[in-house]
């Protein structure tokens, strides 16, 4: 167990730096009390961090379902976001672009960073933090609008491209990078709607990524997928790390073996345990880890 | 593992079936039944209706041979419009009578008989001239409108029957019209009046033409009005209003306004619009404006069902670019919620043209002859021309009440099957 004391700033709160209590010998999901004080197993912080976490609570009325979460996303890395249902990694997700503005009982405490600003300080514009961090949901969403208005969408309302000639730029490349182009390309002007579950989800991925976002957050972007729909997104994050910064949440623990470098595991609204994707999967240091890894829960 | 059910499975779940589907059946049936009584009762009221009314449509005329004397009309041949117009039409028609039946000469026979033609057919013979001022010279054949007793007797809704003292027609006007009839000097033609003229004391005369005007500045009134107030005020509950106590307040509100009696919306009219602006009261403004309080909670209801029905996936992947709130609004929630609004705003509005109680209060219930040129001259609804001919003792206003309602179901119907259309134009799936 390695902590990193040094890059982590103090956590107010007393109890943080106690040892989490859940006892190996106790293998249920209740055995860890929500009240536990813990600290995450596993160095959260990194070096070249394009966004980072730290003390972030979420509280949905009087629900405490993020606790205390310490995290950084490295440029050019995809971390995935795993852990049981309910465990609070997509209002962690979501909690990154601000998206959890919009339910009204939301309330988010912490410091969340983009390239060291805070987002959630007044200065900056909640349009301008998602045009720089773009999500991807778990259910396919197109606009109900033709294909090229789907991708153009962002970039338009952005003023991204100066004529039409740059915005079918943008929207071609977009698509070509979101592997969809070849699929498309003789039906534009067709409803996104119209296409199958897997062709809709790359075009919410072109659709975030003609926005050229600095972070894209996925949340359980292949849940609503076939296998080899699956893959292709797979795929595609494996190329689009090479530009941005990707955070998955996934219930597929192959998928996040397959597609994030690093791995953190949340429970019932904690960080657990984050580490490399190869050590999660084969040496998990804290118990829950273990128990989630080998398929004891969740 | 013991089983549970001794008697097995299969037996108990077959002791069940026959009762289900006789529930079931009974159910269906149920169902039919309720849509059967439903039917029966519109087709009643729509068989009354067209058997009182389409007689309505019809109107009976007399043709004379009406000599245009020259001297009568124009005696100076100068043509002048202003002195052709000013002629003695009816003594023409009372000559062409007199010299069709030359065996009546008694003042009080001669009274009897100019009464079998409408006070309205000199008018329109007035008219004939002055669209064609050559005929003046000439003898023409004239259609001259028949007098309402005359066109009820020729219909068969009045009876001969009946002592002649219970009659509006005496034994000689009866003797007249059928000698008239014996030449097919009598005919039923279309009624054309009553699609393009105002009210009138005679029905013969009477149309819907000003109330249909007057409805129609009153509902393009309460369009201009209630539409956009109803759909900002649902866009801002729906997406912009933090959830509290307030808006739940103005919520239950709404939803109490919607069922309030309207002529309480009259009685408000009245005392704010009329009272307290000093409007003018008989006012299609007026009555667009009451109408307006009284669709807005329709609309506002309709617009924010439509908007609920939005997904939220939609309004999320909005944002999730980086939408604005009100690009999110203007440019993917508002044209999903379009179909819905405008399906909203057309019910309301189809109610608002069936309204009368309300209109009764602002002073649209009166005589109104003349067609409205705009929102401000005193105008009556075609739900308010049907209260008052219901309540006009002639015989004859029977039928254009019932013909008059039509015309306003016919209205309704359209309306509605815009909404329709406009729902299946612009549904999009989502």
């Amino acid at each position: 167990m390695e902590v990193a004391k040094t890059k982590a700033p103090i956590i107010p709160g007393s109890g943080q730096q106690e040892e989490i209590k859940a006892a190996s010998n106790e293998p249920s999901l209740r055995s860890v009390e929500i009240n536990l004080t813990y600290k995450t197993v596993g160095d959260f912080a990194v070096d070249q961090a394009i966004m980072a976490a730290r003390d972030v609570n979420v509280f949905y009325g009087d629900n405490h379902a993020i606790q205390h979460v310490n995290l950084d996303i490295a440029r050019n890395e995809v971390i995935a976001l795993i852990g049981p249902s309910g465990c609070g990694k997509s209002t962690f997700l979501r909690c990154l672009n601000r998206m959890n503005d919009t339910i009204e009982s939301a309330r988010v405490t912490g410091e969340i960073t983009l390239d060291g600003e805070d987002i959630y300080q007044r200065q900056m514009d909640v349009v301008m933090l998602r045009a720089r961090v773009g999500i991807v949901f778990q259910k396919p969403n197109p606009f109900p609008k033709s294909i090229y208005d789907n991708v153009a969408y962002g970039p338009r309302i952005h003023g991204l491209a100066r004529d039409r000639a740059a915005l079918d730029d943008i929207v071609h490349t977009s698509l070509r990078r979101a592997g969809l182009w070849d699929e498309v390309k003789d039906r534009l002007e067709m409803p996104g709607t119209g296409l199958s579950g897997g062709q809709q989800q790359r075009l919410c991925i072109a659709r975030t990524i003609a926005v050229s976002p600095e972070v894209i957050l996925m949340d359980e972007p292949c849940s609503a997928l076939d296998p080899i729909a699956t893959a292709r997104i797979e795929d595609l994050i494996d190329e689009l790390k090479q530009n941005y910064a990707i955070a998955i949440v996934t219930h597929s623990m192959q998928q996040a073996a397959r597609v994030s470098q690093r791995t953190a595991y949340f429970h019932l609204g904690k960080l657990i345990e984050i580490g490399t994707t190869d050590v999660i999967f084969t040496n998990p240091s804290h118990k829950l880890t273990e128990d989630y890894i080998t398929g004891r829960f969740g | 593992m013991n089983n549970p059910h001794p008697a097995g499975l299969k037996d108990l779940v077959a002791r069940q079936i026959p009762r289900r589907y006789r529930a079931e059946w009974l159910f269906e049936k149920a169902g039919l039944g309720a849509l059967v009584v439903g039917l029966g009762f519109l087709a009643f009221f729509f068989y009354t209706l067209v058997m009182n009314g389409y007689t309505a449509f019809w109107q009976s005329r007399i043709a004379l041979d009406v000599p245009l004397t020259a001297a009568v009309i124009d005696p100076d041949g100068t043509r002048d419009v202003d002195l052709i117009g000013q002629a003695n039409y009816q003594g023409l028609l009372r000559d062409a009578l007199r010299t069709r039946f030359p065996e009546v000469t008694a003042r009080g026979e001669l009274r009897s008989l100019f009464a079998l033609l409408s006070p309205g057919a000199s008018f329109e013979l007035r008219d004939r001239v002055l669209t064609d001022p050559s005929v003046i010279g000439s003898a023409v054949e004239f259609w001259a409108v028949a007098d309402d007793d005359v066109d009820m007797l020729i219909k068969g809704h009045s009876s001969r029957d009946v002592p002649e003292s219970d009659r509006r027609l005496s034994d000689q006007q009866l003797a007249w019209i059928d000698a008239l009839q014996a030449d097919g000097a009598v005919e039923k033609r279309f009624n054309r009046a009553f699609f393009t003229s105002g009210d009138s004391r005679d029905p013969e005369l009477a149309g819907i033409w000003s109330a249909t005007v007057g409805s129609f500045f009153m509902l393009l009134v309460t369009l201009v009005l209630s539409f956009p107030l109803g759909v900002a005020t649902a866009i801002y509950l729906e997406e912009f209003a933090a959830r509290s106590r307030w808006t739940d307040l103005i919520e239950v509100n709404i939803n109490n306004l919607a069922a309030v009696p309207s002529i309480v919306f009259g009685l408000l009219g009245l005392a704010l619009f009329i009272n307290l602006f000093g409007m003018p009261r008989s006012a299609p403004l007026v009555g667009g404006l009451v109408l307006s309080l009284m669709t807005l909670p329709v609309i506002i209801i309709a617009s924010r069902a439509a908007l609920t029905a939005v997904p939220p996936s939609i309004r999320e992947a909005a944002l999730g670019v980086g939408a604005s709130k009100m690009q999110m609004v203007l440019h993917h929630v508002l044209p999903l919620a379009m179909p819905g609004m405008l399906t909203g705003a057309i019910i309301g509005m189809a109610r608002a043209l069936g309204e009368s109680a309300p209109l009764l209060m602002i002073g649209m219930v009166a005589f109104i002859v003349d067609t409205p040129q705009s929102p401000v001259d005193p105008a009556t609804a075609l739900p308010v021309q049907v209260y008052l001919w219901a309540d006009s003792p002639e015989r004859a206003f029977v039928e254009r009440t019932s013909a008059a309602i039509l015309v306003l179901l016919v209205f309704l119907l359209l309306m509605n099957a815009v909404a329709v259309i406009l729902r299946k134009r612009f549904e999009q799936r989502f």
